[in-house]
């Protein structure tokens, strides 16, 4: 057998020259892989001007209100970061699975669970209304993180033992998640008949940056929340876990070949596991900051797709945790900002046009292009 | 001189002359010709990367030549795709079979053709090919599922495609590699059958008794030239055309000191374990390596090589049996007790095994001691000690790459090898279990290779050398165990290849030499 | 509660999955994953509805809706076969896209009013039958029985014609295929087509037959994503989709019908005396979603033959042994 390369057949006959596609032969540089990156958001806007063009809308004006409205002052940054802070952990996530070729999808549902888990500690109550604040703060970290993990645990095991595609089981958690959230917002937790649950108690908030204006006046107003804290730590976590421990080597060497990993020794199964609780831990942390940060009650709308934004996220990080924290601060301000734009779907859209444009720009890291004078043949 | 006036008369159905085919870097076929008489077994001979598949992937429409004619029946041909070879009548069989496994023989046959238009009426067809089954002598069922036959069964429905699209002029790729003994047999007396019906066949091989027995004429290819052709094989003898192949003395033996070897390393008894299809594989192995020897196994491909490298290594449970190392059972404990009883493994598939493509040179090399000092400390990896392992094996091995930083996928198939065999070495292991090492590498490599192996064995490595090229076994190993069906048959200390060769076969040594004795 | 009923709208709904299931099973067979069902259905759901509303013409309303689907999932195919690109990640980008068109296209149509639906009807001698006909064949939309006919014409035309032997062959083993002639890539980009068709028609399915209107992402509220596992229960025979879609469509619409009656089988019933239950009867289908799923996976690695060999894998011409 030797390595020949494949005959290329047919060619386009219609322009003097031929376009020849080839295979790299080499790394492309650093930096191309960004370019790309920012090229795929630049060719989203352009797309989603057109679409909401031709919805009827206005596109310049939209997006000079969404970079208004998200980063026009102190204030609207601050209300951003505050919609970063669980795209942070969702990415976060959605990074650390995709590394092992794991499709979570899941988190959204991850995410309700551990809201769940952490307005439990008040609820039902775990702790007594007057106990001291860091101690709610870190039970419901806790319960977020450990409630997560089980949601993430649950497809992780179906694959391990059974082969179940994540992608359908994670997804199906989501639908069961909200459900089971709703049960407790309708039924069980609800206060006063209304779908939501009793507000919580000030010692059970996350500390805001509003909450120190008297020693500090220029926090005044601002809702950015201790969830910060715990994102940026996590980012480290995950960099440090990915990049510097063993068990992160394991992790991507299962990624890009699961048979090598296998001729090494790793255990991939027991991998599978772990990681998908780990995945969950972090979306189930992202819940319980969102449920002790900024909602502070249990109630039906606590996350506008939060879930599904951290796989475009992850994705357009390139599944790097730094890079995750910086994209998720431009999709937050989207998120933000998209509120108020018309038509409401405009946010997804044009992050399924970022995520298609990314895809497609893969290719050119793996293969160059080029034109070639067409030789009579 | 007779002989080839004759030949002058004889219909030529093929005949390329002047064949260029140049690839990235090689020069595979240059300016070759070759041509087939009517009726004739043809054999096209030379080594791993010699040209031979190239040259007839041009013939049979795959491939377009650069430079030179072809004229099948006397006729000039220009093959755009296998489609216009078949319309002049030429089909090739491949070394990989180009079957459909889930699909009927019957279904697999008609893959591709324009009949039947829409309606699938196989029964119609089914006794088509059961009567051109008869006629040729292959007999198989057509409609049992591909995934259902056997090897040799499935090579004789590619070959049933061929016909039944009309061919008269078949090319046979390496068709015995896959095949058992019997097989063998069986697959040549059908080739004998067609030639007598009127076909024509080319058969590519780089197997010298199976060329002797089987060809009239042989065209010995080498680096991309032509040595000899068409030459009859009556009057040659083998080692004429091995040295036409090789270009060399074949009976060349590395330098290999005598060495004493030492205790036993490795120590497998009666090995029982089934392969990926729930068959049998290995049906009660036995069989040991000692430290500084290397132990060589020899086979034809599939009579559980690869179920047994399996097994030693902890990827695949035995399901009798027991596999020591160093006075340890290890049977049936996981791949990680392996490695840390100093085995190493030389995987067959160095790209969808033994390395991980996108990841870097540094990345591949530290599979097995990430988490070993220095690379590992506690729960990190020290990259700086891992790039620092990694140059040092770099330069240690001449592994050609710009820097330990590049993804392991830009490497060419010998500094792969490399890469792995780096890995595997410094280990220090105790036992090297060394699966095809040196398949289709370039003959610059392949020395490479051997030469590491036997350093190995100087350093008192214990090493189970499997490979289907006999003559680097003989010349490698320091003695040989041959398997077949599963079953050690015997076991070779003096590189008789005459025995060897007949233990592939299925006899066991005891009733060779009983055989020698009776003379 | 009438069980009959319950079977009778089971029908109806599982025709949604079945179109999406069946769609689904081309193009997995072809050999290409397309994960974005959900978004083509809604993408069909959408289109169907406006087009419908505006031409005054629901079938120009369900083709529209075919064609939009049958479109977007060219994206996708050309991603997937020619950049070559993971088709799981593709196939979830197609979903953003196709959900986020529709949203935004869509805004504003759950104001409209009356807007024509398929038509609906008996089947004259077929509804006399006791049981089987009030459940199949009694005041169906046109779209069930279409249905029912599509499920033996798929059938046939992958396990009995040519072109359904060449579909089967380029998901199992492109090399074989490709050898012999047939173009791979057309073949996918095909059947990638007509796995779009089908989506764009379940969707169309909903809003212009079995639940009438727009709801934004209500409208097909997860049923692409269960199609998707219904094509692994179905192990990719459309006869088993059809038995796992209007199973399917039966115990979503129990799922609604169970708190009405106070008795169920003599006994008290929980789900009326404390409606809050409802909620875990609404997650019963995406837990049988999973259920189906181990049950498939078990049979798909009992059996030997069951995914198409080559799913998911792009197809490169020269790589050896797929």
């Amino acid at each position: 057998m030797s390595d020949i390369t494949t005959e290329n057949r047919g060619s386009k006959n219609l322009f003097p020259f031929k376009i020849k596609v080839e295979p790299r032969l080499d790394e492309p540089k650093g930096w191309y892989s960004a370019l790309l990156s920012f090229l795929a958001v630049v060719v989203a806007l352009l797309v989603g001007a057109a679409l909401i063009g031709f919805a009827g809308g206005d596109p310049w004006a939209s997006y000079k209100h969404i970079a208004k409205a998200s980063f026009g002052s102190v204030g609207v940054f601050s209300d951003t970061m505050v919609k970063a802070i669980p795209l942070m952990l969702t990415g976060l996530a959605c990074t650390i699975a995709f590394r092992m070729k794991l499709w979570n999808i899941g988190a959204e549902g991850q995410f309700f669970i551990g809201a769940w888990g952490a307005s439990m500690v008040v609820l039902l109550p775990v702790l007594p209304e007057d106990a001291p604040r860091w101690i709610f703060i870190l039970t419901m970290l806790a319960f977020g993180i450990f409630f997560g993990a089980l949601f993430g645990f649950i497809p992780g095991f179906l694959k391990a033992k059974y082969n179940v595609n994540e992608i359908i089981s994670t997804l199906m958690l989501n639908y069961i998640a909200v459900e089971w959230n709703n049960y407790f917002i309708y039924a069980k937790w609800s206060e006063g008949g209304f779908q939501m649950s009793r507000m919580f108690q000030r010692n059970a908030w996350l500390p805001r940056l509003a909450d120190y204006a008297k020693e500090y006046p220029i926090f005044r107003g601002l809702t950015t929340h201790f969830g910060l804290v715990f994102a940026l730590i996590a980012a480290v976590v995950i960099y440090l876990i990915l990049y510097k421990s063993q068990w992160g080597y394991e992790i991507r060497l299962i990624g890009d070949n699961p048979h090598a990993a296998e001729y090494a020794g790793i255990s991939i199964r027991r991998n599978i596991v772990l990681v998908m609780m780990l995945s969950g831990a972090l979306a189930g942390l992202a819940g319980m900051s969102e449920i002790s940060g900024v909602v502070h009650r249990l109630q039906g709308s606590i996350s506008p797709g939060y879930g599904f934004t951290g796989i475009i996220i992850a994705w357009l990080a390139k599944l790097n945790p730094f890079a995750v924290v910086v994209v998720s601060v431009l999709f937050g301000a989207l998120i933000l900002a998209g509120r108020e734009i018309q038509p409401t779907g405009i946010p997804t859209m044009i992050q399924g046009v970022i995520m298609v444009c990314l895809i497609a720009s893969d290719f050119l890291l793996r293969y160059r292009i080029y034109f070639a004078r067409r030789v009579e043949e | 001189m007779d002989q080839i006036n004759r030949n002058e008369d004889l219909e030529r159905v093929v005949r390329m002359q002047g064949i260029v085919k140049q690839f990235p870097g090689v020069l595979a076929n240059d300016h070759v010709n070759f041509d087939l008489i009517h009726g004739e077994v043809h054999a096209l001979l030379g080594e791993n990367g010699a040209g031979k598949s190239t040259l007839m992937n041009i013939l049979s429409g795959l491939y377009k030549q650069d430079a030179g004619t072809i004229e099948v029946h006397g006729k000039r041909e220009v093959f755009s795709s296998p489609r216009d070879a078949i319309g002049a009548g030429i089909g090739m069989v491949h070394q990989h079979f180009m079957l459909v496994p889930s699909q009927s023989v019957t279904e697999n046959i008609l893959l591709g053709l324009d009949e039947p238009r829409f309606r699938l009426n196989l029964a119609t067809y089914e006794a088509k090919i059961a009567e051109m089954a008869e006629r040729y002598g292959l007999h198989v069922d057509p409609r049992a599922k591909v995934w259902q036959l056997s090897v040799g069964e499935q090579q004789r429905v590619e070959i049933l495609k061929m016909l039944y699209r009309g061919a008269d002029i078949l090319i046979m790729d390496e068709p015995t590699a896959v095949l058992a003994p019997s097989e063998i047999e069986e697959l040549f007396r059908t080739l004998q059958s067609m030639t007598e019906k009127g076909k024509s066949i080319i058969f590519i091989s780089h197997k010298l008794q199976e060329v002797m027995e089987i060809s009239n004429r042989v065209t010995v290819l080498r680096k991309g030239k032509v040595t000899s052709q068409g030459i009859p094989v009556e009057g040659s003898s083998r080692a004429e055309l091995a040295r036409l192949m090789v270009g060399r003395d074949v009976v060349f033996r590395i330098e290999k000191k005598s060495r004493e070897a030492g205790e036993v390393v490795l120590s497998v008894k009666d090995l029982k374990a089934t392969n990926n299809k729930g068959i049998r594989a290995l049906n009660g192995v036995t069989l040991n390596v000692r430290s500084g020897e290397i132990v060589g196994l020899a086979g034809v491909a599939g009579n559980g090589q690869r179920e047994l490298a399996d097994v030693i290594t902890g990827l695949r449970k035995a399901d009798e049996g027991q596999v020591v190392v160093q006075e340890e059972d290890i049977t049936n404990q996981s791949v990680k007790v392996g490695i840390n009883h100093g085995i190493s493994h030389i995987p067959e598939d160095r790209t969808h095994v033994g390395t991980a493509p996108n990841l870097s040179v540094t990345d591949n090399v530290i599979m097995k001691n990430y988490y070993q000092n220095p690379v590992g400390k506690g729960w990190r990896i020290d990259s700086t000690a891992a790039t620092d392992y990694a140059r040092e094996l770099k330069k240690a091995y001449e592994i050609m790459v710009p820097t330990v930083k590049t993804s392991v996928r830009l490497l060419s198939g010998g500094n792969l090898q490399k890469v792995i065999l780096a890995r595997e070495i410094s280990s220090l292991p105790k036992l090297m279990v060394a699966v095809q090492p040196t398949r289709g590498l370039d003959v610059g490599a392949i020395e490479s290779v051997q030469h590491l192996l036997l350093a190995q064995r100087e350093a008192g490595a214990a090493i189970l050398l499997i490979s289907e090229e006999l003559e680097e076994l003989i010349s490698l190993s320091d003695r040989i165990y041959v398997i077949y069906e599963g079953k050690i048959m015997g076991e070779v200390k003096d590189g008789n290849i005459d025995k060897i060769g007949l233990m592939m076969t299925g006899t066991q040594l005891k009733e060779i030499e009983e055989g020698e004795i009776s003379q | 509660m009438d069980i009959l009923i319950v079977l009778q709208a089971g029908v109806a709904t599982g025709t949604i999955l079945l179109f999406a299931t069946i769609g689904e099973i081309f193009t997995e067979r072809s050999g290409v994953l397309n994960l974005g069902l959900e978004g083509m259905m809604l993408l069909g759901a959408m289109t169907g509805y406006t087009v419908s509303a505006s031409t005054g013409n629901p079938w120009l309303g369900a083709l529209a809706g075919m064609i939009a689907a049958g479109l977007v999932s060219q994206v996708h195919a050309f991603i997937s076969i020619a950049l070559q690109a993971d088709q799981v990640v593709s196939g979830l980008s197609l979903n953003f896209l196709a959900t986020g068109i529709s949203l935004v296209l869509g805004e504003g149509l759950n104001s409209l009013k009356n807007v024509p639906q398929m038509p609906s009807f008996s089947i004259p001698v077929l509804a006399q039958i006791p049981v089987l006909g009030r459940i199949f064949f009694s005041n169906h939309s046109i779209l069930v029985y279409i249905g029912y006919l599509l499920i033996p014409l798929c059938w046939y035309y992958i396990n009995r014609t040519r072109p359904g032997m060449h579909l089967r062959a380029v998901g199992e083993y492109p090399a074989a295929a490709d050898v012999q002639g047939i173009n791979v890539y057309r073949l996918r980009y095909f059947y990638v087509f007509v796995g779009g068709l089908l989506a764009g028609l379940a969707g169309a399915t909903i809003s212009l037959a079995v639940s009438p209107g727009w709801f934004a992402e209500k409208t097909t509220s997860g049923q692409g994503w269960i199609a998707v596992g219904l094509v692994i229960f179905a192990q990719w025979n459309p006869i088993r989709a059809a038995i796992g879609s209007y199973t399917f469509g039966a115990l979503r619409r129990l799922v609604l019908d169970i708190q009405g009656p106070t008795m169920i089988l003599g006994l008290a019933n929980p789900f009326y005396y404390n409606p809050y239950y409802g909620f875990f009867l609404k997650m019963l289908p995406y837990a049988f979603t999973v259920i189906f799923l181990v049950i498939g996976s078990r049979e798909s690695i009992r059996k030997r033959i069951g995914t198409p060999a080559a799913l998911g894998l792009p197809y490169i011409r020269g790589q050896r042994g797929l």
